[in-house]
């Protein structure tokens, strides 16, 4: 992607791509209709981007019924053109349906997600109680379903959110049911690993660590952010506690992982440094030889002890809930969050600390 | 023939029931004559005796008239001397009342004195203008000037005891001082009478071992400075009553200095009777760094305030999760229109009220906002009026949804935020506003993941309403609980693809049947 980041997001029965130019900090719209119903989660293909898929309510006789699907957006809204504002108030284009994920035999797909390192080829939904990994082929145009799995157990067990280990092979995948974090290997799709009672309540969200393996965060309604180490799930790694009331997202910084960003219902947004557990608790290390002849020799040493983890900011512009936030993939200090009230905040990480973590 | 003997026979039937009534009633036939008989004595009798009566009232009557004929000149003379001996009586008084007035002084008396003079003020004023009163109200002035300094001295000196010092302001307020520098000198008085006791009662707790025993401790502390301090303030009510509020004021900031340091004293008895039971219970060395008395107590302190958050936030679980269930289990689809509350509110409300009780066991009301006198019956009024009917048009143009968002977010911009966490003090709104948010806010996120019909969303109001009309007199700001409530009925509204409310007034009574 190029230097402007196009923001997607999905309002009720449209799909708005925001373009950001952030050399001019100019912001286009453009809107896509999606007639298929109200959507409620989002994910674009990590490798065709025009390609993303929603889940979606349709109501059919008094009934809701929560579908997924692939679609494909117009050439011209790709790749983030310059239009003037004018006009993008014309005709709001449609999105062209590639595929169903069928989901007769099963009921509600609670989200999609992308194999992120792959080509666009693979697919996973989580549907009520099941994992279903699907293959898309000709060109995204049919989705077959190559395997699945179940949850077993007593009451209506039902996923609420998934994410794509972009480690191993991208071979994992964890998922999240009620208070129950859980791993699955998506070749023979069975359960690795379980994290019970991750959260005192339901869990909302949950992101892996992009640069350490065995790391994923999770965050839940007890207002807690918990880090976990996946190969010793007894006990989380780290807890935050900075959150008011619901958190609903927790996202990595896509290549500095000690940068985590989460977006809670108390309406605020916290951008946290997590140093201690991320892959450079020492800070950024330099080899003398890279040092320029222009910079002064600093002779000072850096302590041997671990940085402080600590809240950088807290983001208070929104008014009412923040429902998502998340990093841009063109710009690693830019990231954006939404909350219910339509509201779109664009922000930068404080530059202090972006110098402090390169230099 | 037959005809006469058969009238022969009722003849002879008739007689035999004649001479049959007669045998019967015999006896009361006689008794009449004898009651008819001695009627006739009686009255006979009686109107001699109105004769004699009505003789005798004329004797009388003449006798009476003969009196006061020859009594009519003396009895004129004999009120005039009574009314003469009632004012020379009065004089006596006056004349006495300066020498009468200094022996009560002399005596102390004080109380005496004041309502000689008191009686006395009335006449003296009145009839200043004769010399010989003027010179006894002089007299009397210079005596009560003496009185008065005399009591003042007394106040001044403070050494007595909280009864008298009452009597004293009471009988100074009565000379006219003003109120005011009595006020202050009284409580000064008072100030130093408790602070030596908060004085003792420190030193008991001072730093020589052992330290005393709790029971004693309070024993001391209640009975002295607490009773103390109770009297004063009784008295004080008493006697400055009519000052008004900054009066009272005044005694609100004097018993509240000397109650915190009590209260300080008692915290600080506490925690060294804690640390002498676990030193006599664990055998502690001396060498050991013991940890100062004072960081115990805020650290006691601090964790008091963090059980108090924690009961909150758990108390607040129980009910938000009671209404997540309620929101998440129920077909809002197809549910049928409204006829009453649903059960999960009323439980909702019923167990708030039960927390209320028990909290308010064990701390005070709090301080609320000031509610308006129709506070509960402003239903409807923020609803419909900030929210346009545009709101409600089954269109979903781009441009309505821009429209009653910028209104709402308007209106947001000068609520203020709603800290839903917010630091819980330890007083009982404090705790009942924090857990009320959080069941609150819960409902809002929950209603917002589900999608509504049109006797769902009607539902939602129908509660909503109960709930706003029970609540609000728990929370410190009934501002908070109609706006978090406006919120989710609005947020139910925009979730609903056919929003049509309910009639306010259909609301109205379907809530006060419930």
């Amino acid at each position: 992607m190029e230097d402007d980041a196009p923001v997607i997001y999905g309002l009720e029965f449209q799909i708005h791509i925001i373009d950001f130019d952030d050399e001019n900090n100019i912001i286009n719209k453009n809107v896509l209709l999606h007639q298929a119903g109200e959507i409620w989660h989002i994910s674009a293909s990590p490798a065709d981007r025009g390609v993303l898929a929603t889940c979606y309510n349709r109501t059919s006789d008094s009934k809701v019924l929560t579908c997924a699907a692939v679609w494909r957006m117009p050439k011209e809204l790709e790749s983030g053109s310059h239009e003037s504002p004018d006009d993008s108030s014309s005709t709001a284009q449609t999105l062209e349906l590639l595929c169903h994920l069928d989901n007769t035999a099963h009921s509600n797909m609670a989200c999609v997600v992308w194999e992120p390192m792959g080509d666009g080829k693979k697919i996973i939904s989580l549907a009520d109680n099941h994992i279903l990994l699907w293959d898309l082929q000709e060109s995204s145009s049919q989705a077959v379903l190559a395997s699945s799995a179940s949850l077993g157990g007593k009451g209506q067990l039902k996923f609420t959110s998934g994410r794509w280990s972009p480690h191993h092979n991208c071979t994992q995948v964890a998922t999240a049911n009620d208070t129950t974090l859980r791993g699955w290997d998506t070749r023979s799709m069975s359960q690795i690993y379980c994290i019970e009672n991750a959260h005192g309540q339901l869990v909302r969200d949950l992101d892996f660590n992009p640069n350490k393996q065995y790391y994923l965060a999770s965050c839940g309604d007890d207002c807690k952010v918990k880090f976990w180490d996946t190969r010793n799930v007894t006990e989380p790694v780290k807890t935050l506690e900075e959150h008011s009331h619901w958190v609903w997202n927790v996202r990595y910084n896509h290549s500095h992982d000690q940068l985590v960003l989460t977006g809670s219902s108390d309406s605020r947004v916290i951008l946290s440094n997590m140093v201690s557990i991320s892959s450079e608790p020492f800070g950024h290390l330099v080899d003398d030889d890279d040092i320029s002849d222009q910079e002064d020799h600093r002779s000072e040493e850096k302590s041997k002890e671990p940085l402080q983890d600590n809240v950088i900011a807290t983001y208070e512009e929104h008014e009412d809930s923040v429902y998502a936030v998340d990093w841009s993939s063109a710009d690693p200090w830019l990231f954006a969050s939404l909350s219910y009230d339509g509201r779109l905040v664009i922000n930068r990480v404080p530059r202090a600390l972006k110098y402090h973590i390169l230099l | 023939m037959d005809s006469e003997t058969d009238m022969v026979r009722q003849i002879r039937a008739l007689d035999s029931d004649m001479q049959t009534l007669v045998y019967e009633n015999y006896n009361k036939f006689i008794s009449a004559t004898d009651t008819i008989r001695k009627m006739k004595n009686d009255f006979r009798k009686m109107e001699d005796e109105m004769d004699r009566l009505a003789t005798n009232m004329a004797v009388i009557t003449d006798f009476s008239a003969r009196i006061s004929a020859t009594l009519q000149d003396r009895h004129e003379r004999i009120t005039k001397l009574a009314g003469v001996h009632a004012l020379l009586r009065k004089l006596q008084f006056l004349f006495e009342l300066p020498s009468r007035l200094t022996k009560c002084v002399e005596l102390g008396a004080y109380g005496q004195a004041m309502r000689y003079q008191g009686r006395a003020q009335a006449v003296l004023q009145q009839y200043q203008h004769l010399p010989s009163f003027r010179a006894i109200q002089d007299d009397c002035q210079v005596i009560t000037a003496r009185l008065a300094q005399q009591l003042r001295q007394r106040f001044r000196e403070g050494g007595s005891g909280a009864p008298e010092q009452a009597e004293c302001v009471e009988l100074l307020l009565a000379l006219g001082e003003p109120a005011e520098e009595l006020c202050e000198e009284f409580l000064a008085h008072a100030r130093g009478r408790l602070e030596e006791e908060l004085t003792s009662l420190e030193a008991e707790l001072g730093p020589s071992p052992p330290a005393p025993d709790v029971l004693e401790f309070t024993d001391h502390g209640g009975s002295g400075f607490v009773g103390g301090l109770c009297q004063v303030a009784a008295a004080y009510q008493e006697l400055f009553a009519a000052q008004g509020p900054a009066g009272a004021e005044r005694l609100a900031a004097f018993a509240r200095e000397l109650g915190s340091r009590y209260f300080a004293l008692v915290e600080t008895a506490t925690i060294s009777y804690i640390l002498t039971l676990t030193d006599e219970q664990f055998l502690v060395q001396d060498q050991f760094p013991v940890t100062p008395v004072s960081t115990l107590c805020a650290e006691a302190r601090e964790t008091a305030r963090r059980l108090l958050t924690h009961y909150v936030k758990v108390q607040g679980l129980v009910i938000s999760q009671m209404l997540r269930k309620s929101v998440e289990t129920r077909d809002w689809l197809s549910t049928l229109e409204p006829r009453n509350v649903r059960a999960v509110m009323k439980r909702v409300v019923e167990d708030t009220t039960a927390i209320d009780v028990q909290v308010g066991l064990l701390y005070e009301e709090g301080v609320r906002k000031a509610q308006s006198s129709d506070s509960s019956k402003r239903t409807f009024s923020v609803y419909s009026s900030s929210r346009q009917q545009g709101r409600y048009a089954p269109s979903y143009t781009p441009s309505a949804p821009m429209d009653t968002n910028l209104l709402s977010n308007i209106q947001k911009l000068f609520s203020e935020r709603i800290d839903v966490f917010s630091p819980v003090e330890f007083n009982k709104v404090s705790v009942l506003t924090g857990i009320i948010k959080i069941s609150l806010k819960t409902l809002l996120e929950c209603v917002r993941l589900r999608t509504f019909g049109r006797f769902g969303l009607q539902q939602v109001q129908v509660d909503c309403h109960f709930l706003q009309l029970y609540l609000w007199r728990f929370v410190a700001d009934e501002e908070l609980v109609h706006l978090l409530l406006d919120e989710v009925v609005a947020s139910a509204a925009l979730r609903c693809p056919d929003p049509v409310p309910m009639e306010p007034s259909v609301v109205e009574v379907i809530c006060e049947r419930g």
